[in-house]
């Protein structure tokens, strides 16, 4: 069916495999070996449609090859291999093979040509990922991956239902650049807007991603959300809502970040408000922009991992991921918190991390195309990031106030799963030439020019300053207003609060809302279970008379029908 | 005399459209005579084996839309005279029923074996081995025959022996009696109507050769004879179909029957019925001759939709995994009538293609369910807690059989639905397609809730349970795979059934 073998099928053997092996180091090794098998098929792939097939007369093509996907899919094997040997000490079979299926899912997903085999990996991705958080155990966990999977599932439904009606309207299931216009795309585009967490269809993130084990949130934080960023920066480049919708998810997370305690929640909003960056080069839409998209899903996918390996770490130590449980962990957990540092320091664009070179790429082409205040709201958002994931992280876990936890450095793999992590983030934003060259489009484009450092850098410096006055006056948290220095004050005043309102009167319309629609499936359902139940006036045993009747019923039915 | 006209000489693979119904035939009261169990059970096999060979042989054949015609004794029609010997008749359409049955029954008999020692006493075996084949044999005639009137004999065959199967299963709940005799009285009632109707349209032209009724029919236009007896026909096949409302004699009879019966019955016994209703409403009436072309869709599809809905949400709630099975096929015997009520040839692919697809799901899963009645005694939901763990290969099974029966792509059952759907948006009726999925829908509750309890719960305390044994994990590893076979290798099933609807609608002119 192919002249080359997909790469998500090296994953489904790896998973199959698996279960036989022993459960110890080997099965570990394997694990590792995976991903890399796979990334070189990928590197080696040449661009081109190699996995056509005719299946129920639609055509569909599993192994579309071109330089949006190949860089996609280089970095899920890279994410892939890095969050296998952070957790090389999980013996956990269900996790193994729930790793390596997600995974494959979202590598084969990238490579989709189609929206019906993209509509299968788009499960794929959702079903396998659910195990990660029902991996914990808990009543909990249990509960909070059935929202997960039911918001995951329904994604996936919407887009199968505008798959088809597109199928409908165009007589074609390729997976190519759409316009929003029909039910069909318009549907196909809500689905993609669930996994990729636009605003208000954000929540399930926030919910689960810190629900997860401690090696499954490092796994689930890099390919679903991804996922969709390469699906709508492949269906729906340069449609210009995504700029507004993406602006608005670089805004509004910041401020649940800075007030949330749990780290690994803090993560997960700052995670939403990086996709928001992605997604406003997505609804740019030129070749720089959408470079910018490719290029900061790479490196993002990198620190966002890097950062919940070293929060990871800490909550593998000491059994607490809480901002105020924690703090003065240097001592005992240096490694980690070097590498955290770099995590943040990449995550906030600080020159020579990787943030720095692809975030650029984005707010530069905002505002070579005009977009001031979509730049200047990132602007702020960047300033935000660098306060609550640069600065709110790595004081809190492993400085401020002495916690008096002395736990032991991260176990090794851990450490070398970090390091590599660490590396690749100073490489690519030392040297960030190889990464450019993996772009989609031909890339002209130097990060390091004057203006780039030195507006960068005061606005570090200042968010930095901000912070430091908020803490020795002891203002911090409650008090965010006066953060963000050098902006215009509406920014500063007026948009938290009415963010704060609007969110307050949201929250309040959906849980009334929820309530209401609660009560109500009770009692539709122990109706339905009255009339439908085993004891039930639809289910019992009937006796043969009244088939009888029924009989005699449809029988005059049918005459009816006919004589008329 | 008159054999020398039709058919001069005839080879061995001339006579395959007869041998495939009566190797089993002859194979049932040998069972009997040698009184062994080891070698009833190899008589079965081979015979049921034969059938499979021969009917797909037979498939391949008729597989680009030609007809085999076998006049039984050679009693052909002589020139442009009334037809009075039987005739068998193979195309695409049948063709593929006959394989279809005779592959389930080659591959549930070896799985029997174990299973019925669990569940019937040593005693019976060569007795039920003879009502098996003869309920085998009599499938296979329904579908394989031309002859009106032979369908009506075959089907009481059939019939007949299931009644004796179904009641086999008293040795383990005495309700199976009961669930036999309602079945006994519904299923006889369904036959008489049957054959009233047959009785009704040979009043009417004089034959009861399908083919020639089919010639003959649209001649008399509009006859109130021919319209009342295509009522009966309707109504006595919908029964023994199980449609909607007219499944009650379902539920009881699958899920006492022992359970090589039900799989066995759950994938061939319905779909022979709808096969032979699809016959009749397309090829002996002509929808368009006889009667006003939207009258069968106004009563079809409501009750198809029904079917969908009611099945569905009865199976939700159900305690027993039998029953929760039985309640799922009278809703995917919704979605045939469906696709027979689109009156489309994207419709009656659908059908067939669904009558494949959901015979081979529903085998494997009543399959899975014998197994669990062999280890832990009961298919009640509650003592199948983490029965995922203690028989794994066999409980995996059941999630590929289920997500099959969901639809999910990857697997047989989404085929089906998808050419249903893509037969209802031809229609533009983009409304029925939200309520395929809406009650697809309802099928992964079901499944899920399946699922959980295997998986997701913790196994009874103090009972050891062990997996299949192999002899019964093969024949339900063969099915499940099959389930994901059939979701990519699409050119047999959606071939087969597209030359079937063909040579149903178009093969009269």
């Amino acid at each position: 069916m192919t002249e080359y073998f997909p790469p998500f099928l090296v994953y489904v053997i790896g998973a199959i495999v698996l279960p036989f092996l022993p459960n110890d180091g080997r099965r570990a090794s394997l694990l590792l070996v995976v991903p890399l098998i796979g990334a070189s098929m990928i590197w080696s792939m040449p661009e081109g449609m190699h996995g056509l097939m005719v299946l129920a007369g639609v055509e569909m093509n599993f192994l579309r090859v071109d330089k949006l996907s190949t860089i996609f899919g280089l970095v899920f094997s890279l994410a892939a291999f890095l969050s296998l040997l952070y957790a090389w000490h999980v013996r956990d079979t269900i996790q193994q093979v729930a790793t390596l299926l997600y995974a494959g899912s979202a590598i084969g997903a990238v490579f989709a040509g189609d929206l019906g085999s993209l509509f299968i990996f788009w499960e794929g991705t959702a079903i396998a990922s659910v195990f990660l958080i029902w991996a914990r155990r808990t009543e909990g966990a249990y509960h909070t991956g059935m929202r997960y999977l039911i918001i995951q599932i329904a994604s996936g439904v919407i887009l199968l239902a505008g798959a088809v009606l597109f199928y409908r309207d165009t007589g074609s299931l390729a997976f190519e650049k759409m316009t929003l216009g029909s039910l069909g795309t318009w549907l196909i585009f809500l689905a993609f807007g669930i996994k990729c967490a636009f605003p208000l269809l954000h929540n399930w993130l926030q919910d689960s991603y810190p629900a997860a084990t401690v090696t499954g949130t490092v796994i689930l934080s890099s390919f679903t959300t991804k996922l969709a960023v390469y699906a709508l920066a492949r269906g729906f480049p340069g449609t210009e809502m995504l700029i507004y919708i993406g602006a608005t998810m670089t805004l509004f997370p910041i401020f649940y970040a800075v007030i949330e305690n749990d780290l690994r929640r803090v993560l997960a909003y700052s995670l939403n408000n990086q996709l928001g960056f992605m997604v406003v080069g997505i609804g740019i839409g030129t070749e720089l922009s959408l470079n910018g998209t490719a290029a900061h899903a790479f490196a993002h996918i990198l620190y966002k991992s890097l950062l919940f390996m070293s929060v990871g770490a800490v909550l593998f130590r000491t059994g607490t991921a809480k901002g105020s449980e924690l703090g003065g962990l240097y001592r005992t957990m240096p490694l980690t918190m070097i590498f955290c540092v770099i995590g943040a320091a990449s995550i906030s664009a600080f020159p020579l991390f990787s943030g720095f070179v692809t975030k650029s790429l984005i707010l530069s082409d905002a505002a070579h195309e005009g977009y001031y205040i979509v730049w200047g709201i990132l602007l702020f958002a960047s300033a935000g990031v660098f306060h609550h994931s640069g600065i709110k992280i790595p004081y809190f876990a492993f400085f401020a106030h002495d916690s008096g936890l002395r736990p032991k450095e991260a176990p090794k793999h851990m450490l070398w799963a970090m390091g590599i992590t660490a590396f690749l983030c100073v490489a690519i934003g030392v040297y960030p030439e190889p990464l450019y060259a993996l772009l989609p489009y031909e890339v002209e484009y130097v990060p390091y020019t004057t203006t780039h450092v030195i507006t960068q850098l005061q606005l570090l410096f200042f968010s930095a300053l901000a912070f430091t006055v908020l803490m020795r006056t002891g203002i911090y948290p409650p008090e965010l207003k006066s953060v963000n220095l050098d902006f215009d004050w509406t920014y500063r005043k007026l948009f938290p609060a009415i963010l704060r309102h609007a969110a307050n009167f949201v929250s309040t319309v959906m849980a009334a809302g929820s309530h209401f629609i609660r009560r109500k499936r009770e009692t539709v359902i122990r109706g339905l279970y009255q009339s439908h139940g085993p004891e039930g006036r639809m289910a019992k045993v009937w006796p043969t008379g009244s088939m009888v009747l029924w009989i005699a019923i449809i029988l005059s039915a049918t005459l009816i029908v006919n004589f008329f | 005399m008159a054999a020398a006209t039709t058919v001069p000489v005839l080879g061995i693979i001339d006579q395959l459209p007869l041998l495939v119904v009566v190797v089993p035939m002859i194979a049932a009261p040998l069972c009997v005579l040698f009184g062994n169990r080891t070698i009833a059970w190899i008589l079965t096999f081979a015979a049921s084996l034969a059938s499979l060979l021969f009917s797909l042989h037979l498939l391949l054949q008729v597989m680009d839309g030609d007809v085999v015609s076998y006049w039984l004794g050679g009693w052909g029609p002589k020139d442009g005279g009334i037809a009075k010997g039987i005739e068998y008749r193979i195309d695409a359409a049948n063709a593929f029923v006959l394989v279809l049955i005779s592959l389930i029954s080659t591959i549930v008999l070896p799985y029997a074996r174990r299973s019925i020692e669990f569940e019937i006493t040593k005693v019976s075996h060569t007795l039920f081995y003879c009502c098996y084949l003869l309920c085998f044999t009599g499938l296979l005639g329904v579908v394989a025959t031309g002859d009106a009137f032979n369908v009506f004999v075959f089907l009481e065959i059939s019939s007949l022996s299931t009644y004796v199967l179904v009641a086999m299963g008293a040795e383990r709940d005495k309700r199976a009696l009961t669930a036999a005799y309602d079945y006994l009285i519904l299923g006889t009632i369904g036959a008489t109507f049957f054959v009233i109707g047959i009785g009704f349209l040979y009043s009417a032209t004089g034959t009861l050769n399908m083919e020639e009724l089919s010639v003959r029919l649209p001649e008399l236009g509009t006859n109130r004879t021919v319209q009342v007896g295509f009522a009966f026909v309707v109504v006595g096949m919908g029964l023994k179909a199980a449609f909607y409302p007219l499944h009650l004699w379902l539920p009881g009879a699958y899920t006492f029957a022992p359970s090589v019966v039900t799989a066995f019955l759950a994938g061939t016994a319905t779909k022979a019925a709808i096969y032979v209703l699809l016959r009749f409403l397309f090829t002996v009436f002509n929808p368009e001759m006889v009667f006003n072309t939207d009258a069968l869709s106004y009563l079809l599809i409501p009750l198809a939709v029904l079917a969908m809905f009611a099945g569905s949400l009865i199976a939700v709630f159900q305690t027993e995994l039998k029953r929760l099975l039985a309640y799922s096929s009278v809703a995917q015997v919704g979605y045939m009538a469906l696709g027979i009520g689109f009156l489309s040839t994207t419709g009656v692919t659908a059908t067939m293609v669904h009558l494949f697809n959901h015979g081979i799901t529903k085998a494997a899963l009543f399959l899975v369910v014998g197994a669990y009645v062999l280890r832990a005694g009961t298919s009640f939901t509650d003592r199948l807690a983490g029965l995922g763990r203690q028989m794994p290969w066999t409980s995996a099974a059941f999630v590929i059989g289920g997500l099959s029966l969901i639809g999910v792509p990857g697997t047989a059952g989404f085929i089906s639905k998808w050419v249903l759907l893509q037969a209802a948006l031809e229609k533009d009726w983009w409304w029925m397609g939200l309520l395929i999925v809406a009650s697809s829908l309802l099928a992964v509750i079901y499944v899920w809730r399946i699922v959980e309890i295997l998986y997701l719960q913790q196994p009874r305390a103090g009972k050891e349970i062990a997996e299949a044994p192999l002899s019964m994990l093969v024949p339900i590893w063969i099915l499940a795979i099959a389930c994901i076979w059939f979701g990519f290798a699409t050119e047999m099933t959606i071939g087969a059934s597209e030359t079937a609807a063909n040579s149903l609608i178009g093969g009269r002119s």
